[in-house]
């Protein structure tokens, strides 16, 4: 199934193209993997990924896509054009990591796994964004849709999904559909989003020795009285809620009082008036143990998700469905807090989908499988094709 | 007065004929020039146990100067042996790989890295052969073109040499520039003695070159520790600095040597310097050099010596060997 134009085949001949597909990709693999070693290994933390998004920006220059730019938040964006030019699919993978730019980004490529922090996340899915220029080439095939291509900043943590969110804000192109491509895990399948609220506890408490308050004047401390009330808070079985405590920091030696600590948490749930109330909890009781403890507590919310996407019925789900199942990738249906929460808030179908397996994610020993990708390839390029060919719109059932 | 003509010769050089790779950023004209010239170029990757990072440059290399921009016409392993996995690797990334002592297997068998740069000028077939280490963990496409590039726009250089140069903030401010501790301690007061302008290279041990086959096959190679020395030597000796470029690549992150292990590479880097020196009549009536170095370690209170017997094999100059005239069909 090779054009150099765009034409009309079924959603069963995309299936049977799957395997010639994957194989050919297994050709090309060196694309993705060089674009993953020089991408993964400049520094990307939020709020400062200009470096990585100017080589991203670079790369869709360099193989001719058109409107190949930055905007002002930062997102790197380039253009793969279709032949009907009115309508668009987003392909968003984020461009930041959780890592400083301190961390040394080295990754190492051995022969069946890669190694090195932000590897997975996202630093391959950056880099399946960065090769499909150059894959579409490769397999000789013109879409009928634009494929918009964007390494999105400012995602993690206090980020928000700014970057994303404003491009769908300000930009005045139609986009019927969008994909937001993760490294890791393949089989996943993201087509709904979770309520969620995220932020961050921070108690510090005053410089002076209080020898009245031997041995409890200490900010861990009350961290600590926050966790136990955060553990009593009763959580539902339905709807499904969930209170993640991320990190903990405080403190700085053995024998110096703490006069500071922070915990990271996000509530997550599948009802927006669940995670409200948890949210409404917290500030009671933060107040509370503030005025009895007379420590400073601030709690500070600084990332919402509303609950929503489309359903598993929808095309677009089912029809990724089917063409993982094609490729014996076992679809595992998980809600998202990703990249998906800002296409639900603007009413596009998206899903997540993953591109490999892999291990220690976020850590610095991060790790991915380089066979598996070849698939993770082979799916997300089946999706587009299939979003391209119209059998992911509702309006087809 | 010799002085200020060596210094301006220097500040000449050093204005002319060194480069930072960011000027060689445009790949598609440098492939462009490299066509017109009709030019093949041959990356080299010698290699012993170099599992760990030798994956990570095959295709790094294949991806961005073969796939993308066609300046490599080939990327080859030649390994000494390796007893890791290190061929399997470079084979499974798509390298061409070969055993250095499967190379021209007629000829006395000899180990050491010199020994697999020479065997190359053999087996590969490039205009130009660029050498990079096996052991870089940073590898970047601009470890090859930045050396290639001057070599493909400026046809009376012979030799590019790679030098590191990085600083972490740049003011206006004097900073010190130039190699590791054998390069400063050793290498750099020897050239000052007897090749002055050749103190002009600012990393002359960097193991990264890119150089013309009609120059490689004419000088002869050490194979173990002096490849570099004896390679500015003789090519200094033969063109003139005029010959010679450099290219600052950045920074290289690669495996730190001990003392000790630069105590060896100094001993058998100070035979290669004694017998150029030799033969180009600038020592004279020097009596032999002996070729065990001895270490010391200590246990209790018991001094040991511990003896490494380090002695510089040298190669021919290719040209000389009857195999690579015949294949490359070079007249006697």
């Amino acid at each position: 199934m090779k054009t150099s134009t765009a034409v009309d085949y079924t959603f069963e001949e995309i299936l049977d193209w799957l395997p010639e597909l994957e194989a050919n990709l297994e050709e090309v693999g060196e694309i993705i993997i060089a674009n993953l070693i020089m991408l993964g290994e400049i520094p990307a933390p939020t709020f400062h990924e200009e470096r990585r998004v100017n080589f991203l920006t670079d790369r869709f220059s360099e193989i001719g896509l058109l409107n190949s730019s930055t905007d002002e938040v930062g997102n790197g964006v380039g253009i793969l054009e279709g032949e009907n030019d009115d309508d668009n699919i987003l392909i968003v993978a984020h461009a930041d990591t959780p890592f400083s730019e301190n961390v040394d980004h080295t990754l190492s490529v051995e022969q069946k796994y890669i190694r090195g922090p932000g590897v997975a996340d996202n630093s391959l899915g950056l880099a399946a964004v960065a090769s499909l220029p150059s894959i579409f080439e490769f397999l000789d095939i013109t879409l009928k849709k634009n494929l918009i291509l964007m390494g999105a900043t400012r995602s993690l943590g206090r980020g928000n999904l700014e970057g994303l969110r404003f491009f769908l804000d300000n930009n005045e192109l139609p986009i019927s559909a969008g994909l937001s491509v993760e490294g890791a895990q393949l089989g996943r399948l993201s087509h709904v989003s979770i309520g969620m609220l995220r932020g961050e506890i921070t108690c510090t408490i005053p410089e002076e020795y209080d020898w009245s308050r031997f041995g409890d004047a200490s900010a861990i401390l009350t961290i600590n009285e926050v966790i136990n009330k955060i553990n009593d808070i009763p959580l539902p079985k339905r709807p499904r809620t969930s209170i993640v405590l991320g990190s903990i920091e405080g403190g700085t030696t053995y024998n110096t009082i703490a006069t500071n600590a922070s915990l990271r948490f996000e509530i997550r749930s599948e009802s927006s008036d669940m995670v409200e109330e948890i949210g409404h909890r917290m500030e009671e009781f933060v107040a509370e143990i503030s005025s009895k403890t007379g420590d400073e507590i601030n709690l500070d919310i600084f990332a919402r998700r509303e609950p929503g996407g489309i359903k598993f019925s929808h095309p677009l789900a089912r029809k990724t469905r089917f063409i993982m199942e094609e490729l014996n990738v076992q679809p595992r249906l998980s809600p998202s807090t990703s990249e998906l929460a800002a296409f639900i808030d603007k009413n596009i179908p998206a899903i997540t989908l993953g591109i490999t397996r892999g291990d220690n994610i976020r850590e610095l020993d991060e790790n991915i499988l380089i066979e598996p990708i070849y698939k993770g390839l082979t799916q997300l390029i089946g999706t587009i094709l299939a979003i391209d060919g119209g059998y992911c719109d509702t309006e087809q059932d | 007065m010799e002085d200020t003509v060596t210094q301006n010769k220097i500040e000449k050089w050093l204005s002319e004929n060194t480069y930072h790779h960011s000027e060689f950023w445009d790949l598609k004209k440098m492939v462009e020039r490299k066509e017109e010239q009709n030019l093949t170029i041959s990356l080299c990757l010698p290699t012993l146990n170099e599992e760990n990072t030798i994956g990570k440059e095959v295709v790094l290399f294949k991806s961005e100067l073969m796939s993308r921009y066609p300046l490599l016409d080939e990327i080859a392993v030649v390994d000494s042996g390796s007893d890791d996995r290190t061929r399997e690797v470079a084979a499974s990334f798509g390298a061409d790989v070969y055993l250095a002592n499967e190379i021209l297997p007629e000829l006395e068998t000899k180990k050491g890295k010199g020994e697999n740069l020479w065997k190359a000028i053999y087996q590969l077939k490039g205009d130009i052969i660029v050498y990079v280490d096996a052991d870089i963990k940073n590898i970047h496409p601009r470890f090859a073109y930045g050396l290639i590039a001057p070599l493909i726009y400026r046809p009376e250089v012979q030799y590019v040499k790679a030098f590191y140069d990085r600083p972490l903030a740049v003011s206006n401010e004097v900073r010190p520039s130039g190699g590791g501790r054998v390069t400063e301690i050793l290498i750099r007061p020897l050239f000052s003695l007897f090749f002055p302008e050749l103190t002009a290279i600012i990393q002359p041990l960097s193991g990264e070159y890119a150089v013309r086959r009609n120059v490689l096959e004419e000088i002869p190679f050490p194979i173990g520790y002096g490849v570099e020395t004896s390679h500015l030597i003789d090519v200094y000796s033969k063109y003139g600095l005029d010959a010679f470029a450099q290219t600052d690549l950045d920074q290289r992150v690669h495996r730190n040597q001990t003392t000790r292990a630069l105590g060896r590479m100094a001993f058998g880097l100070l035979q290669t310097f004694i017998n150029r020196a030799k033969s180009l009549g600038i020592v004279k009536e020097m009596a032999e050099y002996n070729t065990i170095l001895r270490q010391f370690q200590v246990q209790k209170e018991d001094y040991q010596q511990v003896e490494y017997e380090i002695e510089e094999h040298e190669r021919p100059p290719m040209i000389e060997i009857e195999e690579y005239r015949k294949k490359f069909q070079v007249e006697t």
